[in-house]
């Protein structure tokens, strides 16, 4: 089943400046991966305040929430969840054998649209916090 | 053919139900960011509005499904990963043992949490 397997240029991250689009789609992907996995075992932690009580829950969340970098750190995790996602159904189509030819071209499009939604988003996660 | 990389060996069992989960969480993560950090918002989150959203079944079944899938996915990937990094031989089984165990306690404190919310299983 699994095993490792040396697929060259990519696993030699000093040669990063000759890397294609195929490469760095894989190695965000990985990045956004560990991103994501990482949040959920913190997410579950919170969360759990609901354990103590409703008071301690709230609270908990409020109190995170009245953070600037909290807010912050919230912009960056819809960057990355969205990136995982859109490249996710990427990979998907790639796996299907569809749209082979142009998925240099639609890893460009999920940065693309990754940025874009991110920008788009920091008014609302901005709203009611002071630094 | 087009280059293509992936830390999984293609056909393998991991490999498929990395996929099948793969666009279960397409929808889950989008719904689950969007209803609470844009329709809801995180700041004004408040236990009361939690367990009412908790005290709908559908939404409760969908958020223990999206725990044990995102669960499944990430771990799943992050064993791989370390693999495709030239994991072997027994450190590889003590790490497979350690991503089961922390997968199970995750998702037992995320459903132990989430009747808790709810109010209990049964309403």
């Amino acid at each position: 089943m699994s095993q490792s397997y040396n697929r060259g240029l990519i696993e030699d991250f000093g040669r990063w400046k000759e890397f294609s689009a195929g490469m760095w789609a894989w190695i965000f992907h990985k990045f956004t991966g560990w991103v994501l996995i990482g949040y959920l075992f913190t997410h579950i932690a919170v969360l759990s305040s609901a354990l103590a009580g409703p008071e301690a829950y709230t609270e908990t969340l409020q109190g995170l929430e009245a953070l600037f970098v909290v807010r912050l750190l919230e912009v960056g995790l819809l960057a990355v969840a969205v990136f995982h996602i859109l490249n996710g159904i990427r990979l998907l189509m790639v796996d299907l054998g569809i749209g082979l030819d142009a998925q240099d071209k639609s890893f460009y499009l999920s940065l693309l649209i990754t940025g874009a939604i991110a920008v788009a988003s920091v008014p609302t996660f901005m709203t009611d916090v002071g630094f | 053919m087009a280059e293509r990389y992936s830390s999984f060996t293609p056909g393998g069992t991991a490999w498929l139900l990395q996929r099948v989960t793969a666009v279960f969480l397409i929808f889950a993560l989008a719904f689950h960011f969007f209803l609470l950090h844009f329709v809801n918002h995180a700041w004004e989150i408040e236990f009361a509005g939690t367990q009412a959203r908790m005290q709908d079944l559908g939404y409760f079944i969908t958020m223990i499904l999206f725990l044990i899938t995102a669960t499944f996915h990430g771990v799943n990937g992050v064993y791989n990963a370390l693999i495709n990094q030239g994991l072997t031989g027994t450190p590889r089984k003590v790490v497979l043992a350690i991503l089961v165990l922390a997968s199970l306690a995750l998702v037992g404190q995320g459903i132990w949490v989430a009747i808790e919310m709810r109010g209990g299983l049964i309403l």
